[in-house]
């Protein structure tokens, strides 16, 4: 069961990043055979903190420098000894600069590694389209037997690292750098393979994953305003897609809207709209990255500079329900 | 358990007894790679039937076997040829090499074969995965070696330096990586198609202890791995070992075009005849 975060709990944010280090002592406190390996960002993606937690954690910890590749290889080997090994760096390099180690050693051989890089997507903000990784979903989806979480806010995040320790076999989870409202309380049970209504609704269904869901929400206050119901759901668990929860909803609303904080192609908008296609085809809109890099800038000027703000799903929910 | 060690007449014989079968599986196939295949048998054959590795067929699973990682999985053929012999996997098998519906994939699938511990065939892998291994086993309380053999045409992707820095950065003494030096590789000899200069330079200024051996003679392979699995340490251990490749059947040894190219049906008898009526000498 999910509860959402009241407004006080909202009020307090944080980047979804800050919970991999905690969570992955918490669950080798809990006895949980976790490592991590690193690639010269621990302090970034805060997997230094587990490291540093105690002389126990440092045993579990391992360093590979600035070569990505050699980090993904290197905690597939870890899981070769029985080991649930995380991955650390950035999704640009951690998924991207090492794809074809997690193709063919971790997902072909199907070990228990749990790549979860942080800082993807444009929340990365000043560091520019180079750091700003777009087609992480895409590249993952793609892969038979890969598993992807993308949570919404800390709360969202420490669960998707927990259950990532817990679901064997390859998984994805997206983390990023931006601080964000807290969406869920922090009792909230997420599940993978299960969207989570957020807001009913029967005029548009609006199907989100990550920071877009904050934009979501505040678009959805702006529709009421307007005389529009949007039902909005977090896609939490882009793989397995619980496509049920999305086909019932566009049977009520009949319109859709898909947004991310990625390229339109091959992530959610694909993964939804493929869902739909198949079994209940309504018009759909899409906020995504539309065949751009990113570029320098603060996350809230970059969200609304490539469309992906509230006022820009406002404006998709009213292009999609005049079809 | 360590499997009881072959005299040094019959791991020879072994290992010649292997080169048939490598010939007729991938002339049976019609593809594959009989020039690193050769090349490496003999010093898989002194790890599986040389009292080298600790393992048992009949529990692939073992917690404290020595792990043997082909990083070179075109070499498939040889891996499965050993794995037969061994015990894993029945000799009939091999017969079905890279056809549809057969365990014994182009290269090696951990999920099929028994033995195969990670799937390989994306060359430079194989270090980094055996290095992740050994912190893994170490970490375990574990005393199990972890032995990896990669080509040195492999050696030239960049992410085996990667590997080698963080080997000895961990201090990874139960780590033993065998490069299978044959000079050759797809566009030519080694030296020619990008010069990878002195290997075993190179991994001694990485850190590593670097041994040279005749990498077709089993006994020398054999006394050499030996030696360095029970030193341990806090060095991981790298082992030029210097071969022929296509060794053993005269029209294929030192010749590129062999690197993956099936025998046609007068070519495999011929290697077969050459194989089964040849004493094999250490020169």
């Amino acid at each position: 069961m999910i509860k959402l975060a009241t407004p006080e709990q909202a009020a307090e944010k944080e980047a979804t990043r800050a919970a991999y280090g905690a969570t992955l002592t918490k669950l080798c406190a809990e006895g949980e055979d976790v490592v991590a390996v690193e690639a010269d960002l621990g302090e970034s993606t805060t997997t230094l903190k587990f490291a540093r937690a105690n002389s126990e954690n440092e045993k579990r910890f391992f360093e590979c420098g600035i070569a990505e590749q050699n980090m993904i290889d290197v905690a597939a080997g870890l899981s070769l000894a029985g080991h649930i090994a995380f991955t650390g760096s950035f999704a640009v390099f951690g998924i991207g600069r090492a794809y074809d180690q997690i193709r063919n050693t971790v997902a072909y051989s199907g070990l228990n590694v749990k790549l979860c890089p942080t800082h993807a997507g444009i929340s990365v903000g000043p560091d520019g389209g180079s750091h700003q990784m777009l087609e992480d979903v895409a590249l993952m989806r793609a892969l038979p037997g890969m598993r992807i979480l993308v949570p919404a806010d800390y709360t969202a995040a420490c669960k998707a690292i927990e259950i990532a320790a817990k679901t064997p076999g390859p998984v994805y989870v997206r983390l990023g750098r931006a601080k964000v409202p807290a969406v869920y309380a922090p009792e909230s049970e997420l599940e993978i393979g299960q969207a989570n209504i957020l807001r009913q609704g029967s005029d548009v269904t609006i199907v989100a994953d990550g920071v877009e869901i904050n934009e979501v929400l505040k678009a959805a206050k702006e529709l009421e305003t307007k005389g529009i119901s949007a039902e909005v759901i977090d896609a939490f668990s882009v793989k397995p897609l619980d496509e049920q929860t999305i086909i019932s909803s566009a049977e009520k609303t009949g319109h859709v809207v898909v947004c991310e904080e990625h390229m339109v192609y091959g992530g959610l908008c694909s993964a939804v709209s493929e869902a739909l296609v198949r079994n209940h085809p309504v018009p759909c809109e899409f906020v995504a990255m539309q065949d751009h890099f990113g570029k320098s800038g603060s996350f809230e000027e970059l969200l609304m500079h490539f469309g992906l703000d509230s006022h820009a799903i406002v404006e998709a929910v009213e292009k999609v329900n005049s079809k | 358990m360590i499997p009881q060690a072959l005299d040094q007449e019959s791991m020879r014989k072994e290992a010649q007894s292997m080169r048939i079968d490598i010939v007729k599986m991938i002339s049976k196939a019609g593809s594959g790679h009989p020039g690193g295949s050769l090349s490496c048998i003999d010093i898989l054959t002194s790890l599986y039937f040389g009292g080298v590795l600790r393992y048992d067929p009949k529990n692939p699973s073992m917690p404290d076997r020595d792990r043997f990682i082909l990083s070179k999985g075109h070499a498939a053929p040889a891996l499965y040829a050993t794995l037969a012999h061994a015990g894993y996997i029945p000799e009939d098998e091999l017969w079905t090499l890279r056809q549809w519906g057969s365990k014994l994939q182009g290269h090696p699938d951990c999920h099929l074969v028994p033995g195969v511990e990670v799937s390989t065939g994306s060359l430079g892998q194989g270090l980094s995965i055996a290095a992740g291994l050994a912190c893994g086993l170490r970490l375990n309380g574990n005393d199990a070696r972890v032995f990896t053999l990669l080509g040195d045409g492999e050696c030239e992707e960049g992410q085996v330096w990667e590997a080698a820095m963080f080997a000895s950065h961990e201090k990874l003494g139960n780590l033993i990586a065998i490069v299978d030096c044959n000079g050759l590789q797809i566009d030519g000899p080694v030296d020619e198609v990008v010069q990878t200069g002195t290997l075993s330079e190179k991994f001694a200024a990485f850190g590593w202890e670097v041994s040279e051996v005749d990498g077709n003679d089993v006994v020398a392979v054999t006394n050499l791995l030996s030696d360095l699995k029970t030193k341990g340490g806090d060095t991981p251990h790298a082992v030029m070992a210097h071969t022929i490749k296509g060794k053993g059947v005269s029209f294929m040894e030192n010749q590129v075009g062999w690197h993956g190219k099936a025998p046609n049906e007068e070519q495999t008898r011929q290697a077969i005849a050459e194989l089964e009526g040849k004493e094999v000498s250490n020169d």
